[in-house]
């Protein structure tokens, strides 16, 4: 196949080209010009970064599309880009998310609209750029550039206690980030280099991996809201804007596990091992704890956030066997939750906008006045909870094959999750779609416009696509994963010392 | 190459002139505007005559003053403060009217001082340079405005003098230690000698105590105790000169002190362990309590000298490099926060952080100002602040201080806390007076200049780094001017006949 990457500098266009779309913003006066604008932006990069995929060499693990220009050499800082299939298709999927996001903001964001477009390009630049780095310094800087934006997005355009809630979230992730920091320092320091994929595979003592291993762990837990590392994740997604919440969601909980995936296992595969139990089974107890307090919430959007920490600890799980099927089942399970959460965290802003509460029993009985409406939650719902049919099952089955592999009690355990996800999913649609009509009355409650139906369709598709025939998505996964297998188990001079 | 003395010393020239016209100038009355101007156009004139004296070479008055690139690196970045500096003064709202011309000229005189400090290479030399770099800066403090139930302007400079004068007495005892030591005051021909007893208690004593003249300026701890008290007691504008200025040079010249003792010395990096550890944890942990801006930012100055001073415990060219680029670095981040309090300030008072509350509707860019400024501070990227911080962290952990690294990074995590709480009033809280802070070009100009100055430093520092680090080299491997030397007993060189202190 032909790779014309090899003169296009495709990554840093794609990264670079949203900055360009916040400078024209800047200068931009009416709020209808604003919005056309940036979803037209937006939609133009989703469209540029299909090429990614069209060219994409499914027969090699090696990073492709990789730009190396020196940057600072004074601090031996490069400016180093690249992807495989991993981040592929998360960079794909945060092109597309964007302008579904603007969609989703039209209406609900009406004070300091500008403002806002601008701190969403910024936050495209940052979240593609987590993706594409190759280099420690960039990435973390990429890594940290989007905490300013995303505060902003909670702080100025959220509800009741954003203000709560944008600090709790700025601090508990720049706490994580600095013992990030300090790991990468430290590999730097044993390396000589801030390449990353220099730092990948080499015999550091088991010391030295352990405490790397921990110092990243606490900064991408904290980022995946991995319990009991999640307590930021419920406020910030309550007062978020709905474009805040479904960037949260879908992306931003998304570069915890990738840290994990690109960071964690090649280059600590002893630690790996080591802490291997542990974290399965706390990502057993995210699933379980999640499913539990999603059952107590009468706040939707509290509802779809605890599920949140749920699906989640799904990916973690599914990372952390150390089994192709469960580490291809959990980056599913990355773009799956992108996508299905997503979807109903814009499904809960069309509630609140139209009644302007997230209370479940206020929400009652909307399905009769609003069919397309109840039709899109029920989807989207039950794809949350993993139906067959829908993309939540392939991740979940291919994360539980995994987890098979690695005890049978593991799974055992996993199953009340799955049950409690069915419950409380079930338990907002029946009571959202079919639920009293009389009390309260909905029937002045307009239906979905064009624009709200546009927003949902794309993920609507993918439901559905992934769900029947995931082989497009998971093809460009396969040597990827091989690889990262390949690293994390057979790491040259080790012995393993087993775990009891 | 090495001119004559008249080029290659053309900024302290240009900046000796700015302060001749400004003393004629102070001398008629109701001429603020006059002296304001000149002093604009000196600080321009500096700024150009620094620039084109990048390349000078040279030693001067027999070997006390050398111009080399790290003295003319720094002097550039000098003349810049001094022109930001400049433009933050405004129109100096809180300096009593009839004082506002001495004042330029007592900002000018101390600029000089600095400038001098930073090529002085003879110890006589630069207690003179550090003096007149200080006593201005004493003076200033005490100008600002009486008003009612406002004395405490006098309080800290009585504090500040008397902080200063301490620290300066017991560095010049230190130099006499080190004089002791070696027989000669030149810092060139110290050094071999030094070296060779570094390791004797009266030289690591000699070399401690001369430090803490500059731990003064810089606010390390133990030498600290001034800070919060002058920031809030002096005028805004007056404490953004002396948060910023002052402390870039301590650092470059910190460096060719800490230079004196032999790389792998076990007792001087204890003792600028225990001292940064100090001043990050002191300065952050007091700095979560404050209510007051210019407090806020005291404290934190306090522990970002103690990040800086991990630079120095490395006693390394590329931890010094790290300090000095952090330093320059806060310099920016400092004065854009300060630019903040000058505007935002009524009628020159200081600023409780409620007052910061609905910045970002009344002044859209003050606000942004600020918000790069914090986070810079904070250490985010890609700002300077992290660049800066990563190097030193960089360089520390080269050498193997783990312990210390991981201390600055959870202090790094501390300082969040108190830096979001800014944010917060200027972004997430809305005001009860709502009205448009209007602001000058002069000031959107400045703004701009400082968000800029912090985000080149932080994405393109290459040049900067690398000028700075050729530089230090060159430094460390100068060799002793052995013809132009000072050899005590000769006499005392010709630029220091002035007397040093009154």
């Amino acid at each position: 196949m032909p790779q014309p990457s090899e003169h296009l500098p495709l990554l840093s266009l794609l990264i670079f080209s949203p900055l360009l779309g916040a400078a024209v913003a800047v200068l931009l006066r009416s709020e209808r010009a604003l919005r056309w604008w940036t979803f037209v932006f937006t939609l133009a990069v989703a469209v540029a970064s299909v090429p990614l995929y069209a060219w994409f060499d499914t027969t090699t693990a090696d990073f492709q599309f990789a730009e190396h220009v020196a940057w600072i050499p004074a601090l031996k800082i490069r400016y180093a880009l690249g992807i495989d299939g991993i981040s592929l298709l998360l960079v794909l999927l945060t092109t597309w998310i964007m302008p579904l996001c603007v969609l989703a903001s039209w209406r609900y964001i009406t004070t300091r609209v500008k403002e806002f477009m601008v701190c969403l390009l910024i936050m495209e630049t940052a979240m593609i750029g987590v993706f594409c780095a190759l280099d420690f310094v960039l990435f973390f800087l990429f890594w940290e550039a989007m905490l300013i934006p995303m505060s902003l997005l909670i702080g100025v355009w959220g509800g009741p206690r954003k203000v709560y809630a944008a600090v709790k979230f700025f601090i508990y992730t720049m706490a994580g980030s600095v013992f990030l920091l300090a790991a990468i320092v430290a590999l730097y320091v044993k390396v000589g280099s801030f390449s990353i994929p220099e730092t990948m595979g080499r015999p550091y003592s088991h010391t030295f991996q352990c405490w790397v291993f921990l110092a990243m762990f606490v900064s991408f837990a904290i980022k995946v809201s991995m319990f009991p590392f999640h307590t930021w994740l419920p406020a910030a997604h309550v007062e978020a804007p709905t474009a805040g919440s479904v960037l949260l969601a879908s992306i931003l909980l998304k570069m915890g596990t990738y840290g994990f995936l690109r960071f964690s296992l090649p280059i600590t595969p002893y630690a790996t091992h080591v802490f291997m139990p542990y974290i399965l089974w706390l990502s057993v107890a995210a699933i379980v704890y999640g499913g539990l307090t999603a059952l107590a919430q009468t706040d939707l959007k509290k509802l779809v956030a605890y599920s949140s920490v749920g699906h989640m600890g799904f990916a973690t799980l599914g990372i952390f066997t150390l089994t192709a099927a469960g580490i291809e089942g959990a980056t599913l399970q990355m773009i799956n939750h992108g996508v299905t959460t997503g979807a109903l965290f814009i499904v809960v802003g069309i509630i609140y906008e139209r009644l302007h509460t997230r209370d479940l029993a206020k929400a009652a009985g909307m399905g009769k006045t609003l069919p397309v409406f109840a039709t899109l939650l029920g989807v989207f719902a039950l794809s949350s909870l993993a139906f067959p049919g829908t993309n939540s099952f392939i991740g979940e089955f291919l994360v539980m094959s995994g987890g098979f592999a690695y005890s049978k009690a593991l799974v055992i355990c996993m199953v009340p999750g799955v049950v409690l996800a069915a419950a409380y999913m079930l338990r907002m649609l029946q009571k959202v779609a079919y639920g009293d009509t009389r009390n309260p009355d909905h029937s002045l409650v307009q239906d979905l416009s064009l624009r709200e139906i546009l927003a949902l369709a794309p993920l609507l598709v993918m439901v559905f696509f992934i769900g029947l025939h995931p082989e497009p998505v998971t093809r460009v996964l396969h040597a990827s994963v091989q690889h990262l297998l390949e690293q994390t188990s057979r790491p040259a001079g080790y012995a393993y010392v087993p775990l009891p | 190459m090495t001119h004559s003395v008249f080029i290659a010393l053309l900024p302290e020239w240009v900046l000796l002139a700015g302060a001749l016209a400004l003393f004629v100038v102070s001398l008629g009355d109701h001429l603020t505007r006059r002296a304001r101007i000149v002093a604009l156009v000196t600080a321009l004139a500096a700024v150009l005559a620094s620039a084109g004296c990048l390349g000078e070479r040279g030693t001067f008055f027999s070997g006390a003053y050398q111009v080399d690139g790290f003295s003319q690196l720094l002097k550039l970045v000098v003349a810049l403060g001094f022109l930001l500096v400049l433009l933050l003064n405004g129109e100096l709202p809180d300096i009593r009217g009839d004082a506002k011309p001495e004042y330029y000229l007592l900002l000018n005189l101390g600029v000089c001082g600095l400038v001098v400090l930073l090529s002085a290479v003879d110890a006589i030399t630069l207690v003179v340079a550090l003096e007149l770099s200080s006593f201005p800066l004493y003076y200033l403090v005490s100008m600002r405005r009486e008003r009612e139930g406002q004395r405490m302007q006098m309080e800290s400079a009585i504090k500040y003098i008397m902080f200063g004068v301490a620290a300066n007495g017991i560095m010049l005892f230190g130099l006499s230690y080190l004089f002791g030591l070696t027989g000669t005051t030149s810092l060139p021909q110290m050094l071999p000698k030094l070296q060779a007893v570094a390791h004797s208690p009266l030289a690591i004593v000699g070399l401690a105590m001369t430090f803490c003249g500059f731990f003064y300026k810089l606010a390390v701890f133990p030498f600290q105790f001034w800070t919060p008290d002058v920031y809030e007691g002096a005028a805004n504008e007056t404490a953004g000169i002396v948060a910023s200025l002052p402390k870039v040079v301590a650092v470059a010249v910190l460096v060719r002190f800490v230079s004196l003792a032999p790389p792998e010395h076990q007792t001087i990096a204890m003792l600028l362990t225990v001292l940064a550890v100090a001043s990050m944890l002191y300065g952050n942990l007091i700095a979560l309590w404050q209510k007051d801006l210019k407090r806020l930012l005291g404290f934190s100055g306090i522990a970002h000298a103690g990040y800086a001073m991990l630079g120095f415990v490395t006693l390394a060219p590329e931890g010094y490099a790290a300090a000095i680029y952090y330093m320059v670095g806060y310099l920016f981040m400092v004065l854009a926060c300060f630019v903040v309090i000058c505007r935002v300030s009524r009628d020159g008072r200081n600023v409780p952080l409620e007052d910061l509350a609905g910045l970002h509707r009344r002044s859209p860019l003050l606000a942004v100002t600020l918000v790069v400024g914090v986070f810079a501070l904070a250490g985010i990227p890609p700002f300077v602040g992290f660049m800066g911080k990563l190097a030193l962290l960089k360089a520390a952990l080269t050498k193997g201080y783990l312990a210390l690294v991981v201390i600055a990074v959870v202090n790094t995590a501390i300082a969040i806390y108190y830096y979001l709480g800014i944010v917060r009033e200027a972004f997430f809280r809305d005001a009860a007076e709502s009205a448009p802070l209007v602001i000058g070009w002069p000031t959107k100009a400045l703004c701009l200049a400082l968000i800029a100055g912090i985000l080149v430093l932080g994405i393109a520092p290459q040049r900067f780094l690398q000028s700075l680090s050729s530089s230090l080299q060159a430094l460390n491997s100068t060799p002793p001017p052995a013809a132009t030397a000072l050899v005590v007993n000769r006499g005392l060189p010709a630029v220091a006949t002035a007397q040093p202190s009154p």
